[in-house]
Protein backbone atom coordinates (compact mmCIF):
# COMPACT_ATOMS: atom_id res chain seq x y z
CA UNK A 1 0.00 0.00 0.00
CA UNK A 2 2.72 2.17 0.70
CA UNK A 3 4.36 1.60 -2.51
CA UNK A 4 1.08 2.85 -4.17
CA UNK A 5 0.68 5.53 -2.31
CA UNK A 6 3.89 6.54 -3.06
CA UNK A 7 3.98 5.74 -6.99
CA UNK A 8 0.63 8.03 -7.23
CA UNK A 9 2.07 10.72 -5.51
CA UNK A 10 5.09 10.73 -8.02
CA UNK A 11 2.12 11.36 -10.89
CA UNK A 12 2.06 15.15 -10.05
CA UNK A 13 5.08 15.76 -12.62
CA UNK A 14 2.40 14.35 -15.28
CA UNK A 15 0.94 18.16 -14.89
CA UNK A 16 4.59 20.04 -14.54
CA UNK A 17 5.65 18.33 -17.75
CA UNK A 18 2.69 19.24 -19.76
CA UNK A 19 2.73 22.57 -18.74
CA UNK A 20 6.40 23.31 -19.24
CA UNK A 21 6.05 22.20 -22.27
CA UNK A 22 3.29 24.18 -23.81
CA UNK A 23 5.06 27.37 -21.81
CA UNK A 24 8.11 27.03 -24.10
CA UNK A 25 5.95 25.79 -27.58
CA UNK A 26 4.95 29.56 -27.09
CA UNK A 27 8.36 30.86 -26.19
CA UNK A 28 9.83 28.75 -28.96
CA UNK A 29 6.78 30.78 -31.57
CA UNK A 30 7.08 34.54 -29.94
CA UNK A 31 10.99 34.21 -30.33
CA UNK A 32 10.69 32.85 -33.96
CA UNK A 33 8.51 35.59 -34.47
CA UNK A 34 10.72 38.57 -32.93
CA UNK A 35 14.19 37.42 -32.34
CA UNK A 36 15.23 40.37 -30.54
CA UNK A 37 13.00 40.39 -28.00
CA UNK A 38 14.27 36.51 -27.27
CA UNK A 39 16.53 37.94 -24.00
CA UNK A 40 12.95 38.61 -22.33
CA UNK A 41 11.11 35.90 -23.44
CA UNK A 42 13.76 33.38 -22.51
CA UNK A 43 14.42 34.85 -18.38
CA UNK A 44 10.38 34.69 -18.53
CA UNK A 45 10.17 31.27 -19.49
CA UNK A 46 12.62 30.47 -16.79
CA UNK A 47 11.19 31.98 -14.35
CA UNK A 48 7.66 30.57 -15.07
CA UNK A 49 9.27 26.73 -15.51
CA UNK A 50 10.68 27.34 -11.47
CA UNK A 51 7.09 28.39 -10.55
CA UNK A 52 5.71 25.48 -12.35
CA UNK A 53 8.10 22.99 -11.24
CA UNK A 54 7.26 23.47 -7.58
CA UNK A 55 3.71 21.85 -7.90
CA UNK A 56 6.13 18.23 -9.32
CA UNK A 57 8.22 19.30 -6.43
CA UNK A 58 5.05 19.29 -4.04
CA UNK A 59 4.35 15.43 -5.00
CA UNK A 60 7.78 14.26 -4.39
CA UNK A 61 7.64 15.75 -1.11
CA UNK A 62 4.51 14.04 -0.10
CA UNK A 63 6.16 11.01 -1.76
CA UNK A 64 9.49 11.08 0.64
CA UNK A 65 7.07 11.80 3.61
CA UNK A 66 4.97 8.79 2.91
CA UNK A 67 7.98 5.88 2.46
CA UNK A 68 9.93 7.41 5.22
CA UNK A 69 6.88 7.88 7.83
CA UNK A 70 4.74 5.18 7.03
CA UNK B 1 15.87 -1.18 -2.51
CA UNK B 2 16.43 -1.12 0.53
CA UNK B 3 19.39 0.72 0.54
CA UNK B 4 17.99 3.63 -1.13
CA UNK B 5 15.43 3.92 1.75
CA UNK B 6 18.23 4.00 4.03
CA UNK B 7 20.22 7.02 2.10
CA UNK B 8 16.71 9.00 2.29
CA UNK B 9 16.63 8.38 5.92
CA UNK B 10 20.14 8.94 6.59
CA UNK B 11 19.79 13.09 4.76
CA UNK B 12 16.53 13.34 5.69
CA UNK B 13 17.88 12.77 9.74
CA UNK B 14 19.02 16.99 11.03
CA UNK B 15 20.61 15.62 13.77
CA UNK B 16 23.18 13.86 12.37
CA UNK B 17 26.44 15.34 12.15
CA UNK B 18 25.82 17.41 15.26
CA UNK B 19 28.66 18.65 17.14
CA UNK B 20 28.75 19.53 20.76
CA UNK B 21 29.87 22.86 22.54
CA UNK B 22 29.62 23.33 25.99
CA UNK B 23 25.63 21.95 26.29
CA UNK B 24 24.60 22.17 22.93
CA UNK B 25 24.00 19.89 20.25
CA UNK B 26 24.49 22.17 17.25
CA UNK B 27 22.73 20.69 14.43
CA UNK B 28 24.68 20.57 10.76
CA UNK B 29 22.94 22.99 8.76
CA UNK B 30 23.53 25.46 11.25
CA UNK B 31 27.39 25.37 11.06
CA UNK B 32 27.62 25.45 7.81
CA UNK B 33 25.34 28.38 8.01
CA UNK B 34 27.62 30.23 10.18
CA UNK B 35 30.30 29.36 7.68
CA UNK B 36 29.11 30.96 4.99
CA UNK B 37 28.03 34.00 7.06
CA UNK B 38 31.59 34.25 7.63
CA UNK B 39 33.00 33.18 4.34
CA UNK B 40 30.38 36.04 2.89
CA UNK B 41 31.33 39.24 5.85
CA UNK B 42 35.79 38.30 4.94
CA UNK B 43 33.97 38.74 1.47
CA UNK B 44 32.37 42.08 1.59
CA UNK B 45 34.87 43.44 4.15
CA UNK B 46 37.54 42.56 1.33
CA UNK B 47 35.90 44.20 -1.54
CA UNK B 48 34.83 47.16 0.26
CA UNK B 49 38.55 48.39 1.66
CA UNK B 50 39.13 51.93 0.06
CA UNK B 51 36.50 52.38 -2.12
CA UNK B 52 36.79 56.07 -4.04
CA UNK B 53 34.18 58.32 -5.10
CA UNK B 54 35.82 57.64 -8.71
CA UNK B 55 36.88 54.28 -9.06
CA UNK B 56 39.82 53.10 -10.20
CA UNK B 57 40.46 49.93 -9.19
CA UNK B 58 38.91 46.85 -10.96
CA UNK B 59 37.58 45.02 -7.90
CA UNK B 60 35.01 47.81 -6.69
CA UNK B 61 34.03 48.62 -10.26
CA UNK B 62 32.74 44.76 -10.19
CA UNK B 63 30.92 44.86 -6.50
CA UNK B 64 29.45 47.94 -8.06
CA UNK B 65 28.07 46.61 -10.74
CA UNK B 66 26.99 42.94 -9.28
CA UNK B 67 25.19 45.36 -6.41
CA UNK B 68 23.45 47.86 -9.19
CA UNK B 69 22.33 44.88 -11.10
CA UNK B 70 20.65 43.27 -7.76
CA UNK B 71 19.47 46.38 -6.81
CA UNK B 72 17.79 47.39 -10.61
CA UNK B 73 16.31 44.22 -10.72
CA UNK B 74 14.63 44.32 -7.42
CA UNK B 75 13.68 48.26 -7.62
CA UNK B 76 11.65 47.20 -10.98
CA UNK B 77 9.10 45.19 -8.96
CA UNK B 78 8.86 47.04 -5.27
CA UNK B 79 8.97 50.35 -7.18
CA UNK B 80 9.56 53.60 -4.89
CA UNK B 81 7.48 52.88 -1.91
CA UNK B 82 9.47 49.32 -1.42
CA UNK B 83 12.78 50.89 -1.75
CA UNK B 84 13.44 50.11 1.89
CA UNK B 85 12.77 46.51 1.85
CA UNK B 86 15.36 45.81 -1.05
CA UNK B 87 18.87 45.80 1.21
CA UNK B 88 17.29 42.76 2.97
CA UNK B 89 16.35 41.29 0.05
CA UNK B 90 19.49 41.17 -1.58
CA UNK B 91 21.18 39.65 1.41
CA UNK B 92 18.63 36.74 1.31
CA UNK B 93 19.04 36.34 -2.35
CA UNK B 94 23.15 36.19 -1.67
CA UNK B 95 22.71 34.09 1.57
CA UNK B 96 20.46 31.83 -0.23
CA UNK B 97 22.73 31.65 -3.30
CA UNK B 98 25.79 30.61 -1.75
CA UNK B 99 23.69 28.34 0.55
CA UNK B 100 22.44 25.91 -2.24
CA UNK B 101 25.27 25.77 -4.24
CA UNK B 102 27.87 24.59 -1.32
CA UNK B 103 26.96 20.70 -2.47
CA UNK B 104 29.64 21.67 -5.02
CA UNK B 105 31.98 21.80 -2.11
CA UNK B 106 31.28 18.44 -0.57
CA UNK B 107 29.30 19.66 2.24
CA UNK B 108 25.52 19.29 2.88
CA UNK B 109 23.41 22.71 1.73
CA UNK B 110 21.57 24.08 4.77
CA UNK B 111 18.50 24.38 2.94
CA UNK B 112 18.42 20.64 2.99
CA UNK B 113 16.81 20.97 6.31
CA UNK B 114 12.93 22.21 6.68
CA UNK B 115 14.34 23.95 10.01
CA UNK B 116 15.67 26.23 7.65
CA UNK B 117 13.82 26.96 4.57
CA UNK B 118 10.29 27.16 6.96
CA UNK B 119 12.56 29.87 8.98
CA UNK B 120 13.27 32.07 6.17
CA UNK B 121 9.65 31.42 4.73
CA UNK B 122 8.39 33.41 8.34
CA UNK B 123 10.77 36.00 8.29
CA UNK B 124 9.57 36.42 4.30
CA UNK B 125 5.86 36.50 5.50
CA UNK B 126 6.38 38.71 8.67
CA UNK B 127 8.00 41.01 6.49
CA UNK B 128 5.36 41.23 3.97
CA UNK B 129 2.88 41.72 6.74
CA UNK B 130 4.74 44.70 8.48
CA UNK B 131 5.06 46.19 5.25
CA UNK B 132 1.44 46.23 4.60
CA UNK B 133 0.75 47.56 8.31
CA UNK B 134 3.73 50.29 8.02
CA UNK B 135 1.96 51.78 4.74
CA UNK B 136 -1.64 51.50 5.72
CA UNK B 137 -1.87 51.39 9.50
CA UNK B 138 -3.44 48.52 11.37
CA UNK B 139 -6.82 49.15 10.82
CA UNK B 140 -6.00 49.39 6.94
CA UNK B 141 -4.45 46.23 6.97
CA UNK B 142 -7.49 44.75 8.38
CA UNK B 143 -9.63 45.78 5.76
CA UNK B 144 -7.64 44.60 2.74
CA UNK B 145 -8.09 41.22 4.16
CA UNK B 146 -12.00 41.74 2.88
CA UNK B 147 -10.37 43.36 -0.73
CA UNK B 148 -11.66 42.53 -3.47
CA UNK B 149 -15.02 41.26 -2.45
CA UNK B 150 -15.78 40.69 1.57
CA UNK B 151 -16.83 37.08 0.70
CA UNK B 152 -13.10 36.37 -0.25
CA UNK B 153 -12.13 37.05 3.70
CA UNK B 154 -11.67 33.42 4.78
CA UNK B 155 -9.85 32.55 1.89
CA UNK B 156 -7.36 35.77 2.42
CA UNK B 157 -6.76 34.98 5.91
CA UNK B 158 -5.81 31.07 4.81
CA UNK B 159 -3.54 32.27 2.27
CA UNK B 160 -1.90 34.08 5.13
CA UNK B 161 -0.75 30.68 5.53
CA UNK B 162 -0.26 29.27 2.35
CA UNK B 163 1.79 31.74 0.89
CA UNK B 164 4.67 31.09 3.83
CA UNK B 165 4.31 27.23 3.24
CA UNK B 166 4.30 26.90 -0.79
CA UNK B 167 8.07 29.35 -0.35
CA UNK B 168 9.66 27.04 1.73
CA UNK B 169 8.05 23.58 0.12
CA UNK B 170 9.34 24.60 -3.24
CA UNK B 171 12.92 25.24 -1.90
CA UNK B 172 13.48 22.63 0.67
CA UNK B 173 11.53 19.82 -2.43
CA UNK B 174 14.08 21.18 -4.99
CA UNK B 175 17.31 21.85 -2.95
CA UNK B 176 16.71 17.81 -1.19
CA UNK B 177 15.60 16.65 -4.25
CA UNK B 178 18.64 17.78 -6.54
CA UNK B 179 20.81 16.41 -3.58
CA UNK B 180 19.39 13.07 -3.25
CA UNK B 181 19.42 12.95 -7.02
CA UNK B 182 23.23 13.46 -6.75
CA UNK B 183 24.38 11.22 -4.20
CA UNK B 184 22.55 8.27 -6.04
CA UNK B 185 24.40 9.17 -9.32
CA UNK B 186 27.99 9.10 -7.04
CA UNK B 187 26.67 6.20 -6.03
CA UNK B 188 26.20 4.44 -9.47
CA UNK B 189 28.42 6.26 -11.78
CA UNK B 190 31.14 8.23 -9.92
CA UNK B 191 33.05 8.69 -12.84
CA UNK B 192 32.18 11.41 -15.41
CA UNK B 193 28.19 12.04 -15.28
CA UNK B 194 28.27 13.82 -11.66
CA UNK B 195 29.78 16.63 -13.07
CA UNK B 196 27.34 17.33 -16.13
CA UNK B 197 24.72 17.00 -13.66
CA UNK B 198 26.70 18.95 -10.91
CA UNK B 199 26.43 21.69 -13.54
CA UNK B 200 22.54 21.52 -13.72
CA UNK B 201 21.78 20.89 -9.91
CA UNK B 202 24.46 22.42 -7.71
CA UNK B 203 24.75 25.88 -9.85
CA UNK B 204 21.87 26.44 -11.94
CA UNK B 205 19.03 25.66 -9.80
CA UNK B 206 20.74 26.95 -6.78
CA UNK B 207 20.75 30.10 -7.97
CA UNK B 208 17.32 30.25 -10.12
CA UNK B 209 15.68 28.62 -6.84
CA UNK B 210 17.16 31.89 -4.78
CA UNK B 211 16.14 34.20 -7.24
CA UNK B 212 12.56 32.90 -7.37
CA UNK B 213 12.19 32.89 -3.79
CA UNK B 214 13.43 36.34 -3.33
CA UNK B 215 12.09 37.54 -6.66
CA UNK B 216 7.90 35.98 -5.04
CA UNK B 217 8.49 37.98 -1.66
CA UNK B 218 9.12 41.05 -3.30
CA UNK B 219 5.97 40.46 -5.39
CA UNK B 220 3.79 39.85 -2.12
CA UNK B 221 5.43 42.73 -0.62
CA UNK B 222 4.52 44.96 -4.19
CA UNK B 223 1.26 43.54 -4.03
CA UNK B 224 0.60 44.12 0.23
CA UNK B 225 1.97 47.96 -0.54
CA UNK B 226 0.14 48.56 -3.51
Amino acid sequence: MIAIGAGMAALTGIGAGIGIGMATSKAVEGIARQPEASGKITSTLILGCALAEATAIYGLVIGLMIIIML
Amino acid sequence: MGSISEIINHHLEYTTGAIQIGGFMIPRGVYISWGIILVLVVLSIWFTRKMEVVPTKKRQVVIESFVNMLYNMLYGILGEHGKRYIPYLMTVMIYLGVANMVGLFGLAPPTKDLNVTVALAVMSIILVQYAAIHQKGVGGWMKSFTQPVAVVTPLNVLELVIKPLSLCMRLFGNILGAFIIMELIKTVIPAVVPLAASMYFDIFDAFLQAYVFVFLTSLYIQEAIE
